[in-house]
């Protein structure tokens, strides 16, 4: 009797919020699981279709070969390379959000001016910026500031847009308060268009690291002597895929840690802020 | 002297399309301590009214006065409290209680002392540094309130400050901003579509004609109750809600 007593008590039932809470853990637990096991599983059938022949891994490549490649070049060499995209990437996107802000708050302020500029925007918007680059490089020449330019000139536009929406759809009643209590232009956009609109902004960098991403591998596919896109458009043409894929994949990776850098802005000025 | 002077005050709109008569020939003039309800048919120019003496909006023609001055554009001497709240969800309370003061760069150890003491007088204290998201709809429009008060406004707008509060909470909030502009010996001057609510805060009730806005009717309202929900109570309510009602609908 006594030791039927003591089992009833150790397996004390789950409160329902323990029940809940272990619910969602597993779930977590599971969802990382299956994206990594997903990720071995690719390379695996890669690995695995490559080795038997099944793709011609001349073409296909293969991890394998992937990480002989990465071994085989020369570090200092490969740190170069991934140097000039990083920089041209990382500066075109800080001054083509900076810039763009400023624009911004400039055609917010004036709206006699953000009505003339509006048609010019939208073409400049619709424009695939890709077809300025033989323009570019005739005028700022051939290399890594071309490539700059080329990554500014994708992110500038999207970027004045969307701060510029965020800033006018400001509630007219928080305005109007700001107002009656004689606030001037420049106290209502530092005291409330700007702390209204860092979900905006936040978000307006999420997209900006994917276009700087576009706009400097485009570039360097049209001019480069450096970088990852050089890499993979040399690669090509001397078919050497394994060389293709190996920057591919670093350009994932350095894509993902630009990324991760702006969700970490995201969650520092999500609690106070709030979110898009 | 009045507190406010308004004088034959016009106001017309221009829109691309038309000219719009939202105020026409109106004259009132308000005295310190007063509480003045303004009702009339919606659409009338009530909210018009009150931008023009928040100095938003200049009239076509006439003057409006404080204190004997012409009001020409927005100044620390009105305070203006709208429909919502407004409060700014990325400040704590104490610093969007503290925002009017800072804008009007006002902000020094005694007036932050006077709108923190407020803060502590009207039950928020222990908020001061919540955000306005932990805050009930009562305690928001509560906070609104002494923001509006913190920067010693001569007079007080409230245009509808209820209506985005639900029911239930209507009366208490009521009962509650009416009790601090009283001790505060605030002037007020409050836009309302309820007439009940009209006649259990206000001195005197403004009824105006429906656009373009006049004064069609005063009334001095003699229920003599401490607390708009105790002159609900008072049998006289119900008479002068008739009386109100009638004049607003003919």
């Amino acid at each position: 009797m006594k030791t039927k007593e003591t089992t009833v008590r150790t397996a004390r039932k789950k409160t329902p919020r323990e029940v809940y809470l272990a619910k969602r853990r597993n779930r977590k637990i599971i969802v990382i699981a299956v994206q990594i096991g997903l990720l071995l599983a690719l390379f695996g059938i890669w690995e695995l279709a490559a080795a038997t022949g099944f793709i011609d891994s001349f073409i296909t490549s293969c991890p394998s070969r992937i990480i002989a490649t990465l071994s085989s070049i020369d570090a200092a060499d490969l740190f170069k390379h991934i140097g000039y995209t990083l920089l041209e990437c990382v500066v075109g996107f800080i001054v083509a959000s900076v810039l763009g802000i400023a624009i911004a708050i400039l055609l917010w302020r004036f709206t006699t001016l953000r009505k003339v500029l509006e048609p010019y925007i939208v073409v400049l918007n619709a424009l695939p910026k890709i077809a300025l680059g033989p323009i570019i490089i005739i005028w700022v020449g051939a290399g890594a500031q071309a490539i700059i330019v080329m990554t500014f000139l994708i992110c500038i536009i999207v970027t004045v847009i969307s701060v510029l929406n965020g800033f006018t759809a400001v509630d007219e009643g928080k305005i109007l308060l700001m107002q009656s209590m004689g606030a001037t232009r420049l106290q209502i956009l530092t005291k409330l268009i700007i702390p209204a609109n860092v979900p905006t902004l936040v978000n307006m960098l999420k997209i900006n690291v994917g276009l700087a991403w576009v706009g400097t591998i485009m570039g360097e596919y049209l001019v480069s002597t450096a970088g990852l896109g050089y890499l993979i458009i040399y690669g090509s043409q001397v078919f050497k895929m394994d060389l293709v894929m190996a920057s591919t994949v670093i350009l994932c990776i350095l894509a993902t840690l630009m990324y991760l850098a702006v969700a970490g802005v995201e969650k520092l000025t999500k609690k106070r802020y709030g979110a898009v | 002297m009045a507190l406010l002077e308004i004088e034959n005050v016009d106001l017309i709109y221009q829109t691309e399309t038309s000219e719009t008569e939202a105020v026409k020939d109106l004259n009132l003039s308000v005295d310190e301590g007063e509480f003045i309800a303004l009702v009339g048919p919606s659409g009338c120019g009530k909210t018009t009214l009150l931008s023009m003496i928040a100095g938003l909006l200049n009239p076509t023609r006439g003057e409006l006065k404080i204190d004997g001055e012409s009001i020409v554009a927005a100044s620390g001497s009105v305070g203006y409290m709208l429909q919502r709240d407004n409060l700014f969800e990325w400040r704590t309370i104490e610093s969007n209680v503290l925002l009017g003061l800072s804008v009007q760069k006002k902000l020094n150890d005694e007036s932050r002392s006077y709108a923190l003491g407020m803060l502590e007088k009207y039950g928020l204290g222990e908020f001061r540094n919540s955000f306005p998201k932990e805050l009930s709809g009562g305690m928001r429009q509560r906070a609104a309130l002494i923001r509006t008060l913190a920067f010693k406004p001569r007079l007080l707008l409230l245009d509808e400050p209820f209506s985005a509060v639900d029911f239930q909470t209507r009366m208490t909030v009521c009962d509650d901003v009416y009790s601090i502009i009283k001790s505060e010996h605030k002037t007020a001057l409050l836009v309302t579509h309820d007439i009940s609510e009209a006649v259990s805060m206000a001195d005197r009730i403004v009824v105006l004609t429906k656009r373009p806005a006049t004064v069609k009717t005063v009334f001095d309202i003699d229920i003599t109750a401490p607390t708009p929900l105790a002159r609900r109570e008072s049998p006289r309510f119900s008479e002068w809600f008739d009386r109100v009602w009638k004049e607003v609908s003919l």
